[in-house]
């Protein structure tokens, strides 16, 4: 039973900072903006999550640190492939090579340096519940915020009109500005939440997972997070069951070599990315028909005045 | 540009007049990094090992380095890339480029390289190793001793023999303290990745193990077991402050004096390709001060890395009995010889696990 609840929290863990940072990207792209800088803005929100933490020592401000400067990051972009038309997928490449470079910068005056990770919830009684206890009252903040980000976002796209506007814009952009909607705005807008989630994912990393800063240290998570998106068919349900089977598959791939299956660990380390691919193509595949994808992602969009 | 423009016109017209223009130039000494250089780990050590040659040798010397390489073929326009800045001496310090080494050295053969951890070799590619499962042995004996579940973790990166030797050697002298001691091993699959490290070390330590060892590069492992109360082995470079009550020991990476070395006699002209595998002996590796443990275990400990420094204690000393229950066939005398260390593809009795790949 301990062990159960053990991979649970751990799963959780690798889990959240892919959803914080897909969750983002999903708001973006359903603007109809493909920023592949995601991995590019975590990992300079990395840096600046750990100095904000270590500087003040605290992580809540370190945090802040992280979404401010995932937000300037995606600033870049948005000026680049949204106020000058700047082809979309070249910009979030340069962007992705720019952060890392940036970061470790940042954070090299870091390198080595120990924080206190983000304190768990502790709730005398509620905690100490076998199983459940500490998976849903004992986690850091940034699991809870992940969740309440994901869903707040479920309830702005299809619930608000100001979510229907931004599909709009994302599925036809021309008819959208016709409409009087200010179309580069609003995806600027959407392109600066992305950017702050991504911030944020990445701050996740030395603020709560491994509690110091080293370059490199999201390792792909952003590029991971950009295709649970894609996977994910852009509808943020399906996006919570493909980072958490990530993840799940992720543990539970390491949990079975430590047991000794047998299985070569080569085809292990695959598992996550291909159970992950297989569960969410059947479930686009058994619900929804036609194209899922906002059919103006990743197009230049110049309003003529 | 403009130098090797008249590098080359002076070495056609007058080949004597070459050596008195490139005398005039420093060395340009070229390495290619698997990691970050503030990885804490492996790139790290090579490169305070770069900033001492530059110590020693700068006013001779002018150092080049590309970080992040990844390893297989891409790691080829890296290399080249180098060559064509001028760099006549050039490191490449992980196991993967090997292939692209030893292709881009066939193409200049004026150019030397010095491949680490590889086997393979041009008249002007060298390579370089240390022979870590020393140091891998005396952590056994101190892991076997210090483990009171019995069970050690292992996070090792990728199946090659590099690191299944350092898994047998910690495994043969856990068995000396402990016939019983079980090892959990996971492989990782990556150099570095802390969060995915941290997600090892916790399955281990979640699966019972309570002395947590490490083949890959980031200090998250350390961490992590730090964290729960345990303790654990750092790796290639000093981890203790990622774990003041954690940290047993840690195989230390000082590559300094062999760089300095082989720079040397690159500007004496005295280079020659060579195969460099150095033990606690050559200084090719060093072990980190014994903490967090008992002043039996730590004499004993002491004494195992003395009588290894000395030749008198040998890792893997005749009979070695394989997973198949067969003796290791004994190529060395009474030890394994240095060639079956190299290519080690076997567990030894012992590790009830599969080899990935076997």
């Amino acid at each position: 039973m301990e062990l159960v609840e053990a991979i649970i929290l751990a799963v959780l863990a690798a889990s959240t900072p892919l959803l914080i940072a897909a969750t983002g990207e999903l708001v973006a792209e359903r603007s109809g903006v493909l920023n592949l800088g995601v991995e590019g803005m975590m990992i300079v929100g990395a840096a600046c999550g750990f100095a904000g933490a270590w500087l003040t020592g605290s992580i809540f401000i370190g945090a802040l640190f992280g979404i401010v400067a995932g937000t300037m990051m995606s600033l870049i972009f948005a000026l680049m492939a949204l106020g000058l038309a700047v082809n979309q997928v070249a910009t979030g490449l340069a962007l992705t090579i720019f952060g890392v470079g940036l970061s470790g910068l940042i954070g090299a005056r870091f390198v080595g340096e120990r924080i206190t990770p983000a304190v768990h919830l502790s709730i005398p009684g509620l905690t100490d519940i076998p199983l459940a206890g500490r998976v849903l009252f004992g986690e850091d903040a940034f699991v809870y915020v992940s969740v309440a980000l994901v869903v707040g976002v479920w309830w702005f796209l299809y619930r608000t009109r100001a979510g229907l506007i931004l599909r709009a814009c994302g599925d036809n952009h021309v008819s959208a500005h016709a409409l009087g909607y200010p179309v580069l705005r609003i995806r600027t807008f959407a392109v600066m939440f992305g950017g702050a989630c991504a911030g944020l994912a990445g701050a996740y990393l030395p603020l709560a997972y491994t509690p110091f800063f080293i370059p490199g240290m999201t390792a792909g998570r952003g590029w991971i997070a950009l295709a649970l998106v894609v996977f994910s068919s852009w509808r943020p349900g399906r996006l919570v069951v493909g980072a958490y089977l990530f993840g799940t598959v992720t543990i539970l791939q390491l949990h079975a070599q430590g047991w000794g299956v047998g299985i070569p660990s080569q085809f292990m380390s695959a598992l996550p990315y291909l159970a992950t691919i297989i569960v969410l193509v059947l479930l686009s595949r058994a619900r929804s028909g036609g194209s899922t994808a906002p059919a103006a992602l990743g197009t230049v969009f110049v309003p003529d005045r | 540009m403009r130098k090797s423009f008249l590098a080359l016109a002076t070495g056609l017209l007058l080949a004597g007049s070459v050596s008195a223009t490139s005398a005039a130039d420093k060395l340009k000494v070229g390495f290619i990094y698997l990691g970050p250089i503030g990885d804490l780990g492996w790139t790290y050590q090579h490169d305070l090992a770069r900033q001492a040659l530059v110590k020693e040798l700068g006013d001779k010397i002018e150092t080049t380095y590309l970080e992040n390489v990844p390893e297989g073929p891409d790691a080829e326009r890296s290399i080249e890339q180098l060559v064509r800045a001028g760099n006549k001496l050039i490191f490449t310090t992980s196991f993967g480029y090997m292939d692209p080494t030893l292709k881009v050295a066939k193409k200049y053969p004026n150019v030397h390289f010095e491949h680490a951890t590889g086997y393979k070799r041009n008249p002007n590619m060298s390579t370089y190793s240390a022979k870590w499962w020393q140091g891998r042995y005396i952590q056994g004996l101190i892991a076997a001793k210090m483990s009171k579940s019995g069970v050690l973790g292992y996070i090792g990166s990728f199946p090659i023999p590099e690191v299944v030797s350092g898994i047998n050697a910690t495994m043969l002298a856990a068995q000396t303290i402990n016939p019983n001691i079980k090892a959990k091993i996971i492989w990782a699959n990556t150099w570095f990745d802390p969060g995915k490290e941290a997600d090892a070390a916790k399955a281990l330590i979640d699966q019972g193990a309570d002395v947590i060892m490490q083949h890959t590069d980031s200090p998250a492992a350390m961490q992590i077991a730090s964290e729960r109360g345990k303790l654990a082995f750092g790796q290639d470079s000093e981890m203790i402050k990622f774990g003041p009550k954690t940290q047993l020991t840690s195989i230390l990476d000082t590559w300094g004096p062999y760089y300095i070395e082989r720079v040397k006699a690159e500007l004496a002209g005295t280079w020659k390709s060579e195969d460099s595998w150095g033990g606690l002996d050559s200084h090719m590796f060093a072990m980190a001060p014994y903490t967090n443990m008992p002043d039996e275990v730590k004499k004993m400990a002491e004494d195992a890395q003395a009588a290894i420094t000395a030749g008198k204690l040998h890792p893997f000393k005749c009979p070695i009995i394989g997973q198949d229950g067969k003796p290791v066939e004994c190529k060395g005398g009474d030890h394994l010889d240095d060639g079956q260390i190299l290519g080690m593809n076997f567990y030894v009795k012992g590790i009830d696990d599969k080899l990935p790949g076997k």
